[in-house]
């Protein structure tokens, strides 16, 4: 394999990788609104896939892809402010509210699809204006016959729908917000200890439904581009867990803004080679090198605590085990063939590893979870 | 309160040799319900066709949840329900645990094999229809490399694309397929998005025309096909108009003759194995407006001699299923 073919396979696989990880990291935006506030959010998905089905059927029926994506953030907005209402006002738990509002759009949406289209619980296909087209940015063609930079530039920087862009946006925005502002500072007291924020005098409750809303809005946002960008049409049941995922990229994250943006892009890294090759043939020298190497970062980082010493330990220990195992079975000179099942779950084992404390703790906002009581 | 339950009892008991009395045949539908554009809308339309042809009716549930299946079944069996069709490979454990308590009532499971005197099971010949799918597209294809792209990775998925595979490799042995598979979790049944970067990767990979058994993935390898101005080729049902011009075929199923045939047959119906195959239309490759100018004299001709071949025996297309291997990559 030549120096450009090579080339030419990674500029399609980051490519892959960039529409793959936009509504991971709006979903993982979404979550980190809220959850700074102290809320946690299990109900990204479905917020999303309502989002999706609403700015898909109203997309069809207006014609306009931007009205869809209105009509799409309300109803997000509709549901966040029912988790809202559950888990600020009247204080419940947040977790049950959150599947609560999963299971709700996953049956709503398949039930109005069914009623509104008949079409098995599909909306028809968005044509045209109804559907977000790829942008070409200035000078793409042009730039397209520069070596390395014009290829880079005109097929994985240009031709992404403006979701992809408005995604990547929000990244610093949602930095400025949180490290910036005043709202941002009082956001993450609010998550943090929501009495010293109280005795300030200012409101814990619009505070979290403001976190909240901006929640519904981001993930508005993501099943929009989920429905009307790259694909053309709603599908029962299309986000297909990326809400959850989005979770894991969160606290993958440890709930950071730009740790949000390299996690979400790691993952839809991960997928996107899953897609792109299906077995990976490797030289198992290499193999057996990289699980020598990851066992000996895992031990190394397992002597801080006992329990990272029991946990990551063990695994180092196994890795260990493994690629010993190879090296005895294959040997240096053979090849040996990951299975597409590995890359598939690598993301999960690695949320698994991170929750284990490797590459330093993810702690949670401190008043996550727990509804404010003012007097008790 | 005793006498709530006798006239309970009685109201129940009414109920019963009513429905004895009626002996409408039942249908099942899984749970992407009844207008899934797909398999269970396949069945209803064989049913209705049924229906209108013959003045008669018929009862039907779709079901919401897995819960359901053996309540259902129970349900339509005690109501004298017969025959009772069912739609799909995943009521095969319910069904085996309750036909034999109703041994006066004929059972039909569609895609799934249950043994049983009262019970018949319908399978298609997948790998047939995929084979001359499989043909067409070696044959559209000007690149000379062809795509696949399955749901759930299960042996009937494979059985698609092993049949595909064969029928590639007999119109053009040079050529290339590129196979992949959504996942190995029932979500690989809904993921269009999934569905659309595997197609962009095969696309990438000089792929032109890619066939696609995926359920609602596979609306997503349809869309971006049409986007990416390849061809297509969709499955079971005839999903040819959702992009004019755009789909090569599609390899149907025909669910619609399994359930009319049930339900002509009516109760006595004969038991045992019913493989719907080439020979008697149970499987095909859809032509209509929207796909004729994508098709030419030359395709037809050489799909329809395979064919005639596969029917006369002269031609065997390797069944995945059979040994869990394939011979063709």
């Amino acid at each position: 394999m030549g120096f450009f073919e090579i080339f030419d396979i990674s500029l399609q696989v980051f490519d892959s990788t960039i529409r793959l990880a936009t509504p991971l990291l709006l979903a993982c935006l979404a979550g980190l609104f809220s959850e700074r506030a102290g809320i946690f959010d299990i109900g990204l998905e479905g917020k999303m896939l309502i989002a999706a089905f609403m700015s898909a059927a109203v997309a069809y029926v207006s014609g306009s892809a931007w009205v869809g994506l209105l009509a799409g953030i309300g109803a997000s907005m509709a549901f966040a402010l029912i988790h809202g209402l559950a888990s600020i006002t009247f204080r419940g738990n947040q977790l049950i509210s959150g599947v609560a509002i999963n299971m709700l759009a996953l049956g709503v949406t398949a039930l109005m699809a069914l009623a509104w289209f008949s079409q098995g619980g599909r909306t028809p296909t968005l044509l045209g204006g109804a559907r977000f087209q790829n942008l070409t940015l200035p000078f793409a063609e042009t730039l397209s016959g520069v070596p390395i930079l014009g290829p880079i530039y005109a097929e994985l920087i240009s031709g992404h729908s403006i979701l992809v862009y408005i995604a990547l946006a929000m990244v610093p925005l949602t930095w400025w917000v949180l490290y910036r502002t005043r709202f941002g500072l009082r956001l993450r007291a609010v998550g943090e200890n929501p009495a010293a924020v109280d005795t300030a005098g200012i409101s814990v409750v619009f505070l979290r439904y403001a976190a909240v809303a901006i929640c519904g809005v981001l993930c508005g946002i993501a099943g929009t581009y989920l429905s009307t960008a790259i694909q053309a049409g709603f599908t029962e049941g299309m986000t297909a867990n990326r809400g959850f995922i989005a979770l894991a990229a969160l606290i993958f994250a440890k709930w950071r803004p730009w740790y949000a943006l390299s996690a979400c892009l790691l993952f839809g890294f991960f997928f996107a080679i899953d897609n792109r090759f299906q077995n990976i043939t490797m030289y198992s020298w290499l193999a057996i090198f990289a699980l020598f190497a990851i066992a000996a970062a895992l031990i190394f980082a397992a002597r801080k605590s006992r329990l990272d010493m029991a946990v990551l330990g063990g695994f180092g220990v196994i890795l260990a085990g493994l690629g010993t195992a190879l090296w005895l079975g294959v040997g240096l000179d053979g090849t040996i063939v990951l299975p597409v099942q590995l890359m598939q779950s690598l993301p999960y084992i690695l949320t698994v590893v991170i929750l284990a404390g490797f590459v330093g703790k993810a702690i949670p906002p401190r008043a996550g979870g727990e509804p404010y009581v003012k007097e008790r | 309160m005793s006498l709530m339950k006798n006239l309970l009892g009685a109201a129940v008991a009414v109920a019963l040799t009513a429905g004895a009395a009626l002996a409408e045949p039942a249908i099942i539908f899984d749970l992407g319900g009844k207008f899934d554009k797909s398999f269970n809308e396949a069945a209803f339309n064989g049913a209705t066709r049924w229906a209108e042809e013959t003045g008669e009716s018929f009862r039907e549930i779709e079901l919401q949840s897995e819960a359901q299946r053996e309540q259902a079944l129970r349900r339509f069996a005690e109501s004298g329900s017969n025959p009772i069709v069912m739609t799909g490979f995943a009521f095969g454990d319910a069904l085996s645990e309750v036909a034999g308590d109703y041994p006066e009532t004929t059972f039909v499971i569609i895609d799934m094999v249950v043994d049983g005197p009262n019970v018949r099971s319908v399978v298609f010949n997948e790998h047939e229809g995929s084979f001359l799918v499989g043909m067409m597209a070696a044959k559209a294809s000007e690149s000379g490399t062809v795509g696949f792209i399955g749901g759930m990775d299960i042996p009937l998925i494979r059985k698609f694309a092993c049949g595909y595979v064969q029928g590639v490799m007999a119109a053009n042995p040079d050529a290339k397929v590129i196979q992949n598979m959504t996942g190995s979790t029932p979500a690989a049944w809904n993921d269009p998005v999934k569905g659309s970067e595997l197609t962009k990767a095969q696309i990438s990979q000089g792929a032109d025309v890619v066939y696609a058994a995926a359920g609602g993935t596979g609306v997503g390898v349809l869309q971006t096909a049409a986007d990416e101005d390849i061809l297509s080729i969709g499955v079971d049902s005839n999903q040819n108009h959702l992009h004019p011009g755009q789909v090569l075929t599609s390899m149907v199923k025909r669910v619609d003759n399994a359930v009319y045939n049930a339900f002509s047959e009516g109760p006595g119906l004969e038991t045992g194995l019913q493989v719907m195959g080439l020979g008697n239309d149970g499987v095909g490759y859809a032509m209509d407006d929207n796909n004729a100018s994508l098709i030419s004299d030359d395709m037809v001709a050489a799909v329809e001699e395979a064919k005639a071949q596969i029917i006369s025996g002269d031609l065997t297309v390797h069944d995945y299923m059979s040994d869990n291997s394939c011979p063709a990559n």
